[in-house]
């Protein structure tokens, strides 16, 4: 097999599963839960922070693995 | 020479250690030779994260290491998100975060930019704006409490010359609304040069043909700042705000050497508030769990700093 047809061929990982979009994400579900721990507007909100930020920051760690 | 020196080294080698070290692939060698530095890394890294973590769900207090630990479960992280002052705390912090970005980022871009210009003494004046950075924090810190002291203090004196107030009624350490001002102009003073190295990197690393192209399609100067200048450096201004971000999200020496959290609790950012409660309140369990929170919140924000570095690098 070619180098040209090694690169072509299909991953049979799902589209929307690629690392990319899901790094994306994971840094949005990031970056929402460190403004929740820093907003002044709504103690609830900072009580949900950590977890928010905990949920993100795991799915960083396990979807940096995935296939581009 | 060198030959012979091996093979002293090799004759002199007792005969079951080196029948040892013969029998060691490269790739134990290696292991051999980074497992110093990985116990080292275990013992002063990794084991007290762990124990950190531990402690976190406990009511240890270090000041009472006889008595009976109890498991509190996710007790400590419940009562800490949501404890009333140090939602307070935390928002101190943002406050002191978002300033000390902004004005480094601004002022750091600015210098950068003046610099790039390649003007007479560059080099010079390049090298005495990066001072501040290469002091030591702790020196830092008591030199501008000096500067801000109210009587014999240079910045009052200034202050008092511009606006015409009398030096004395510059508190800046002790008024309420001064104070965090105080703490953000000293961090934006120490660190907007590297904020500007790192500024200055990304306008380096422009090519110098996209300007000329740019020439000849007869952009003016304003436009090409904004369509070849600010997009290109973007990156690397992102990676600045993050780095400082982070340090700053942690910043403790400047705060506790300038005002020690006060005046009240004008200035207590999370790390004053942690040291308070692990080393005043010995509240070991407590603050160990506030300590994995703000690590959390740390961890997050270097996973986004790692991958704005891997986008810098893949340019």
């Amino acid at each position: 097999m070619s180098a040209i047809q090694i690169a072509k061929r299909k991953s049979r990982w799902p589209r929307w599963a690629r690392r990319g979009l899901m790094e994306n994400i994971a840094t949005a579900i990031i970056a929402i839960g460190f403004l929740m721990l820093f907003q002044p507007f709504a103690l609830s909100l900072y009580t949900y922070s950590f977890i928010t930020m905990l949920a993100g920051t795991v799915m960083f760690i396990i979807v940096s693995k995935f296939p581009e | 020479m060198l030959d012979r020196t091996a093979d002293n080294v090799a004759r002199a080698t007792p005969e079951p250690l080196a029948k040892k070290i013969r029998g060691i692939s490269d790739k134990g060698l290696a292991w051999l030779f980074i497992s110093p530095t990985i116990l080292l890394l275990l013992a002063i890294n990794i084991f007290p994260l762990f124990w950190a973590i531990y402690l976190s769900f406990t009511n240890y207090r270090a000041n009472r290491p006889n008595e009976v630990v109890k498991n509190l479960g996710l007790a400590n992280y419940q009562r800490i998100l949501g404890d009333h002052d140090i939602w307070i705390a935390m928002q101190t912090t943002a406050h002191f975060v978002f300033w000390t970005i902004l004005l480094q980022t601004v002022i750091g871009f600015t210098l950068a930019w003046l610099i790039d210009r390649k003007f007479r003494g560059h080099a010079f004046w390049t090298t005495i704006i990066l001072v501040p950075m290469m002091l030591s924090p702790a020196v830092v810190g008591n030199f501008w409490r000096f500067l801000y002291e109210p009587q014999i203090g240079l910045f009052s004196y200034v202050i008092s010359f511009v606006t015409g107030i009398p030096p004395t009624n510059v508190q800046m350490l002790s008024n309420v609304e001064l104070a965090p001002w105080a703490i953000i102009i000293v961090d934006t003073w120490m660190w907007t040069p590297y904020v500007m190295l790192i500024c200055l990197a990304g306008l380096r690393s422009i090519p110098e043909y996209i300007y000329e192209a740019a020439e000849v399609d007869r952009a003016s100067n304003w436009r090409q700042f904004w369509s070849i200048t600010l997009p290109m450096a973007l990156p690397f201004i992102m990676l600045a705000v993050l780095f400082r971000g982070i340090e700053n999200f942690k910043m403790f020496d400047m705060v506790n050497l300038l005002t020690g959290g006060g005046p009240g609790s004008t200035t207590e950012v999370a790390s004053i508030t942690l040291k308070r409660q692990a080393f005043e309140s010995w509240r070991t369990g407590y603050s160990s769990a506030f300590a994995i929170i703000l690590f959390v919140a740390v961890f997050g924000l270097a996973n986004i700093y790692v991958k704005a570095l891997n986008k810098v690098k893949q340019r």
